[in-house]
Formats: structure tokens, sequence, C-alpha cells
């Protein structure tokens, strides 16, 4: 995995807005807050409503997962001229199993997140789901690193 | 619909602050999980649920949801009261459970 590095836009692109969120493990007080806030930016920079619900979904369930799974994270976003991309490389045990992990219904969430209505083994496919371009890596002992985006007509 | 008069036809009571007259429903989405909550409930849903809590709050704010109506007497917090009230979600509760409450909506003509 790349760490924390942001990932640079291919030659000739142009970056029209960018910023990073950090979101810190086991911090369900604040949970969501992060898409909360990605949301009203891209709203403000005009990209279509359905693009935008589409990444509020993947948003919400990569910060989650952050919270729940992970010690802490970056969220980087990157509007350009018709897609917005999120890179999140979080620090934390890692998966070991990807396609496990992918897989609906899998879940490793504790008695106490199943009672707050999580655990249902659906956000990484949420995320996939709702995203035109997706990937996710993981190092053991290490992290997680999600890239997903949506495409538009500009 | 509008909210208040599904509130007026269920006689639910409205937790906190919020302006159910300025809210339309568009449907109805009955979940528990919050994955299945996020992505499937549509933009003005009324969402009934037994879970809530902040992150509810934050996951029905992000796809837009018009209210969230808690059964089986459930009580929200007072800082989820506060949230709800400043994404303008408003809170309604009922002592029915999720059935009761969802054959009381369909007599109440909500489809
Ligand atoms: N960032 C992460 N770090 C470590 N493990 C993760 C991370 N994200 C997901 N996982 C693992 O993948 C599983 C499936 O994730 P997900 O599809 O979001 O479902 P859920 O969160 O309901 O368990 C989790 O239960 C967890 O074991
Ligand atoms: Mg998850």
């Amino acid at each position: 995995m790349n760490g924390d590095a942001p990932p640079l836009p291919a030659p000739g692109e142009e970056v029209l807005y960018s910023e990073s969120f950090p979101i810190r493990g086991n911090d369900f007080e604040h949970g969501g807050s992060v898409a909360a806030r990605v949301k009203v930016i891209l709203k403000q920079l005009g990209i279509p409503s359905d693009s935008i619900r589409h990444l509020s979904i993947s948003n919400f369930e990569a910060e989650m997962n952050v919270i729940m799974y992970a010690d802490e994270a970056t969220l980087e976003l990157q509007v350009l001229s018709g897609e917005v991309r999120v890179i999140l490389a979080d620090r934390g045990p890692g998966i070991v199993d990807l396609d496990l992990a992918m897989q609906e219904g899998y879940s490793t969430a504790t008695p106490e997140m199943r009672q707050r209505g999580f655990g249902a083994g659906l956000g990484l496919p949420n995320i996939k789901r709702n995203s035109d371009v997706f990937s996710i890596t993981s190092t053991v002992g290490v992290g997680t690193t999600l890239r997903y985006a949506v495409q538009f007509e500009a | 619909m509008k909210l208040s008069e599904i509130a007026r036809k269920l006689e639910l009571k409205a937790v906190g602050q919020s302006d159910l007259e300025s809210k339309d429903i568009t449907g109805v989405y009955v979940s528990d999980m919050v994955s299945d909550i996020i992505a499937n409930a549509k933009a003005g849903n009324l969402l009934v649920t037994i879970q809530i809590h902040n992150n509810v709050i934050a996951a029905a704010n992000l796809v837009d949801i018009s209210g969230i109506l808690v059964t089986q007497g459930k009580q929200p917090t007072e800082d989820v009261v506060k949230m709800a009230e400043k994404a303008a979600i408003p809170i309604l509760s009922t002592e029915l459970n999720g059935w009761q409450v969802m054959t009381k909506l369909y007599e109440a003509g909500v489809r």
C-alpha cells in the first residue's frame, strides 16, 4: 500500500478541488461527520445530486469502517471535471482476506457494534456498487487503502 | 403526505423541536441496519426504525431522509435530539412496534 501519500493526478488532469480529512478509530461520536462535510462541499461545487448520493453512501461506509476497525486514516477528496475521487488510507490491522471482506454478509463487527445496527457486512459491497472505479489494497499490520470514484457528465 | 398529517393520524409524539408541516413524505423505509438504511432509503422517505443514535442521524442526513419514526418507545438521548434538530430531521416516537406502525401508516393512506 501507499501509506498516506496523496495520489497524483495523471498528467494533464486538472484537480478543481482537493481536501484531506482526518478520521480517528473508535470515534463513534463523530461517525459520519466527514461524509457530511464532503457532501456540503460537493453541493457547493455543483456536483449532480445522484453522484453526491453515491459518494455520500460510500464515504459514510468507509468512514465508519475506519472508526470500527482501524486506528486512524486520512480521507482525500479530489474533484476533477466529470469525476470525484476518494482515497482513504488507514493505519490499522489491515485485512487478511480481501475476497472474504468484500463478500456480502461477512463482518467481524462486535456485539456492541451490531447493537447499533452495524455489522451487516454490506459496507464494502455498498461502496463498490456505488462507484464507477473501485479498488482496495491492504497490508496486514499496516493498513488498508480504498480508492473509489464516481463519474458524471461534466 | 405531510409529516404533520401522519403524526396527527397516528398520534405520534415529536421529540424535540421540528417543523412537521414543511416535511413531505415520499414513501417509507423500514430498517434497523445502518448499511441497509443508507443504501436503500430514498430522499424524502420516512425512516421507521428502533435504531436512534448519532450515526443513524448522520446516515439519514446524508441521504436526505425527511423524518425518523422511532418504534417501541425507544427514546433518543439529548445529543441525538440536538443533532437531528440541527439537521432539520424531525424525530417522532411511538410505543407501537414496526408491524403495528406499518398497518397504521397504510390505513392512513401512506403508500
Ligand atoms: N478499514 C478496515 N480495516 C480493517 N478491516 C476492515 C476495514 N474495513 C473493513 N474491514 C473488515 O471487512 C469486514 C467487512 O466490512 P464491511 O463490508 O464494511 O461490513 P461491516 O462493516 O458491516 O462488517 C469488516 O467486518 C472488517 O472485518
Ligand atoms: Mg462497514
